[in-house]
């Protein structure tokens, strides 16, 4: 009896490996989950693309939720993203800020002009440093901050219609509902 | 999709000349120095396929390294450093798994299987033990092939 | 046209393969002698076409070929014809022809230096090796073929992986596939047995050779991949635990617990089917290694592509080879404990000891590696098990190992004499002793290192004293059978292997620093000054030269020459400058200018000093060479009194 434990034992690892096989289709092994849903956001300060006058705060945006979208001129994958946005980014009904992550302010502005500029807002982080507080670590990547000022959201990755309509937009609506 | 992306930001990130996990830092003295490399050796490069924040050469793993570096000089202590890491990127962050409930059968399950496999051990070694006992104690040594037993 | 015959040719040895793999299995079991006797001939023929189909890969890099996707994707005009070999098995396709290959190797040296097994079991061995080559053709033919074409065809090729571009890469992956696949053989031998119901241990005997080779080539596979590491990637370690590394350490540990205990089978008869079932686990490890890098399941600085297709057809494929297998024993495992009975105090116990810690570590280091898939799939949150717990909790388990090494050979078969034991404990004890209190005061009382000295000197020692007490107690000519000699290298080999790795990790000392030319910096005992950067080139890069004069009280001992490559395809590769030693080896990493683009002022450079380094792979070579000598013990050859009439005596492959 105890000789057939081996087999067992392997039957379970035949089991986590196909399991493993399977999650790898719907998941990208390097996507490391926020420690900050349901978190503040991190204070920050940065100053508005092409303005550096201007700057804006945690405390600025207080009040309504909206979405923080981490992007550059270089990423290729903002590239791909980027018509979405366009597309989808009004209809969505929130304040749409772009994060400028990492770029020379003169690239950034030129691939807006370029692709055309979704957002209501462009935030610019070129040293990239406020981004470590939001846990950052790629683009392009997209935070649902609530009007408390809270995470409630993280995209790893490129929005897609499909993200768009089954991840994001059902949390903007828990948000909505708990509006007074 | 998604993977494919995700590779060709690395490639594009590692192929950057810029960055470089050879990044001399202004220590106060070689004995911080050799701290930082032991505490950036245990924290994990998130874009790299699996390397430490100490080897890797992506830009990430150097404006890391640069955090590190401005949190041991405000005086933080090693764990509130990793802490630090963890709250902005989860444990993930961290080659040494903490240990909690979720690690729990990480940690002891070697621990286990030394256990089990002990007392297997120990049964099948009496077990032997009691067959040997009553056998003369030259037959017990007598050597079964042609060799001498050495 | 030839590429299409490479492919012909590993349909045709696939399907010579289904013949091996099924005819003399049941020509076995119905007493058939003419389909046992189509093994060998089958065996040779599949041989054949899977060497056509190597060479014919090999031709296809070497003239350039890149209508083969292949080709193109790892190779290109400005590549060297010695790396273009070697591209032959830098990705997935060559990889698994490779392997396959190898696997046609050992079965061949089978064919040849099986004629003293009787002919049944024969068959059933070289039967089973068939149906592991169908499995493994198979695959290639239906998912992984090399022989693709990619029409239009390019004009010139990617690029070998920069990293891949080193004489490690040339013999890294064949030496370390014939440990792998080595174990193939062990596998074979206990599956006959099984079927067979062969119930003595004799067949141990002939399976030994085999398995000693095959771990001792493993053992040299992971020392080259060790070495190419430190000297390829630039960061200065020789081990991180990585999936990859542990896919080749698991085997490892498990073989090395396996050549232990069919010494005990073999010997005295017992534990027949903990020894059978070790070998079963050595090679099931060895498949399971070849699917964690294939399949995507894991992250890995050095998985091949993944594809959830190849990654299914190769969990079926151990499904039923592992699974059928582990069946196999569950049913016909010997159920009644035979061979001799051993005393508590014996080399069995011993031996039983040592396997159990190596096993532990084994589905330790099996246990860490899978974690975060098992993470994600108990929803227990994305966890990293790195260094921090491997190292760890191996060095635990190995310190009994260590502890208990120098007894081995002094314990002997069933019934050991603690009286002989305790004058060595005290003449090991005190070197080991001594000599630690000696080094605490060259290495400023660090105790890793400390420990490492006493650990060291204890194996070394009392592995010694065996040395001395056989060579003044028996007669010349008889004082180290082929089989004790290999075991004492080994077990001397251990105690070098942890001076190395307890001495380096402790006293290695390490700085990233901002030189200007003529600018000197004091790192350990040494003075390095930087002499400046030049540009060079090579056939398929160009780049920058630093120069490095490493200086000790004033007199040059080295002129070191980190270079920074850019290649052919953009890829930039840091090629470290390393000045080896016996007792330390210094190590230069060029990175970037500090001010970019002036390459003629200061730049960043890694300076390390590595002392005892070249131990850890000096004491794997010890184990190889212990494995290699072991095999050659004339016992293993020779032919038991009850022989077939005819059979001639044949030596095995070693």
């Amino acid at each position: 009896m105890s000789r057939l434990l081996p087999f067992f034992a392997f039957v379970g690892l035949v089991a986590l490996f196909g399991f493993g096989i399977w999650w790898n289709t719907k998941h990208d092994l390097r996507e490391v989950p926020s420690p900050l849903i349901g978190r503040a956001a991190p204070e920050f300060r940065l100053p508005v693309l092409g303005d550096p006058g201007r700057t804006v705060s945690k405390a600025d945006l207080l009040g309504k939720p909206y979405l923080l979208n981490v992007f550059g001129s270089w990423c290729f994958a903002c590239g791909e993203e980027h018509p979405v946005l366009m597309a989808e980014g009004k209809a969505l009904g929130v304040m749409l800020v772009g994060y400028n992550y990492k770029d020379e302010p003169a690239a950034a502005k030129g691939w807006l002009a370029e692709h055309g500029n979704p957002y209501d807002l462009v935030i610019a982080d070129v040293e990239g440093r406020t981004a470590i507080d939001f846990g950052v670590y790629g683009a392009p990547e997209t935070f649902l901050v609530d009007g408390k000022g809270v995470i409630r959201y993280k995209r790893i990755g490129p929005l897609t219609p499909d993200v768009i309509e089954h991840e994001l937009k059902p949390a903007l609506a828990k948000i909505a509902r708990e509006a007074p | 999709m998604m993977r494919r992306v995700v590779l060709l930001l690395v490639l594009l990130v590692a192929t950057t000349v810029a960055a470089q996990a050879i990044d001399p830092l202004p220590f106060k003295d070689h004995a911080q120095e050799v701290r930082f490399q032991h505490l950036t050796a245990q924290l994990r490069c998130l874009v790299c396929q699996n390397e430490s924040l100490n080897d890797s050469n992506a830009d990430l793993a150097r404006d890391l390294r640069h955090e590190v570096f401005d949190l041991m000089q405000q005086g933080k202590s090693d764990q509130q450093i990793k802490d630090w890491m963890v709250a902005r990127y989860s444990k993930f962050v961290l080659y040494d798994p903490p240990l909690d409930a979720g690690t729990a059968l990480l940690w002891f399950g070697p621990l286990l299987v030394l256990v089990l496999g002990g007392v297997a051990l120990v049964v099948q070694v009496r077990r032997r033990a009691r067959a040997a006992a009553t056998e003369p104690a030259s037959a017990v040594t007598e050597s079964n092939d042609s060799g001498e037993n050495w | 046209m030839i590429p299409e015959l490479g492919q012909l040719a590993l349909i045709l040895a696939m399907l010579l393969a289904l013949v091996q793999g099924v005819v003399p299995i049941v020509g076995a079991w119905r007493g058939n002698n003419a389909m046992m006797s189509l093994a060998r001939p089958v065996a040779a023929g599949q041989f054949v076409f899977v060497a056509l189909a190597m060479g014919i890969l090999i031709h296809a890099f070497l003239t350039f070929d890149f209508s083969v996707g292949y080709v193109a994707a790892n190779s290109n005009l400005a590549l060297p014809w010695y790396y273009r070999i070697t591209a032959v098995w830098g990705a997935h396709e060559g990889s698994m022809l490779l392997w396959v290959f190898i696997l046609n190797v050992w079965t061949v040296a089978l064919a040849m230096f099986s004629r003293q097994l009787p002919e049944a079991f024969a068959a059933r061995v070289l039967g089973v090796m068939g149906f592991i080559a169908l499995g493994f053709l198979a695959f290639i033919v239906f998912t992984s073929n090399p022989f693709l074409r990619e029409l239009p065809m390019q004009p010139d090729g990617a690029d070998l992986n920069p990293v891949l571009q080193d004489p490690g890469m040339t013999f890294h992956p064949p030496v370390l596939y014939m440990g792998y696949v080595g174990f193939s053989v062990a596998f074979a031998f206990s599956i006959a047995a099984l079927l067979g119901g062969e119930l003595e241990q004799a067949w141990v005997r002939w399976a030994r050779p085999w398995t000693n080779v095959a771990w001792a080539f493993l053992s040299g596979g992971i020392v080259a991949g060790s070495w190419w590491a430190y000297a390829e990637l630039g960061w200065g370690g020789w081990w991180f635990w990585d999936p990859v590394e542990n896919a080749s350490f698991m085997p490892w540990l498990v073989g090395a617990a396996l050549v232990h205990a069919q010494a005990i089978t073999e010997k005295r008869g017992s534990l027949r089917s903990w020894t059978i079932l070790l070998s079963l686990f050595a090679f099931s490890l060895s498949l399971l290694g070849t699917f964690l890098v294939r399949s995507g399941v894991l992250t890995s600085v050095h998985a091949f592509a993944s594809d959830p297709r190849r990654g299914l057809y190769i969990l079926g494929f151990l499904v039923v080879v592992i699974g059928g297998s582990l069946l196999l024993y569950a049913v016909r495992a010997p159920k009644v404990a035979g061979g001799r009975a051993f005393a508590i105090v014996s080399r069995e116990t011993a031996i039983l000891i040592g396997n159990l810690l190596l096993t532990t570590a084994a589905a330790m280091v099996l246990l860490g590696t899978l974690f975060p898939l098992l993470g994600d799939a108990l929803n227990l949150g994305k966890v990293s098990v790195g260094p921090p717990y491997f190292g760890f909790l191996f060095n635990l388990l190995m310190l009994p190992v260590v502890l208990l090494l120098p007894f081995g050979p002094y314990l002997r078969w069933g019934k050991g004499d603690t009286g002989v034991l305790k004058p060595i404990a005290l003449r090991a004890g005190l070197a080991a002793i001594v000599c630690a209190v000696v080094a605490a005061f060259f290495v400023d009382n660090r105790l890793k290192a400390i420990a490492g000295v006493a650990g060291a000197v204890w194996v070394c020692v009392g592995t010694l004293l065996y040395v001395i007490k056989r060579w003044r107690e028996m007669p010349r000519g008889r004082r180290f059978p082929a089989e004790m000699a290999g075991m004492l290298l080994a077990h001397f080999g251990v105690g070098i292997f942890v001076a190395g790795v307890m001495l380096s990790e402790s006293l290695s000392v390490e700085r990233d620093v901002r030189m200007e030319p003529g600018k000197i910096v004091q790192l350990g005992s040494y003075d390095f000054r930087f002499d400046g950067v030049r540009e060079t080139s090579g056939p398929n890069w160009r780049g920058d030269e630093g120069v490095v004069t490493i200086m000790r009280d004033g007199a040059t001992v080295a002129t070191m020459h980190p270079q920074k490559r850019t290649y052919t395809r953009g890829q930039v590769q840091t090629e470290s400058a390393i000045d080896a030693g016996i007792f330390r080896d210094i190590y230069v990493a060029l990175g970037e200018p500090m001010e970019a683009g002036n390459h003629e002022g200061a730049w960043a450079l890694r300076l390390y000093q590595k002392p005892f380094i070249r131990w850890i792979w000096l004491g794997g070579l010890f184990m190889m060479l212990g494995g290699f000598v072991a095999a050659g013990e004339r016992r293993f050859r020779v032919q038991k009194a009850r022989s077939e009439a005819g059979t001639t005596i044949a030596e095995p492959a070693a």
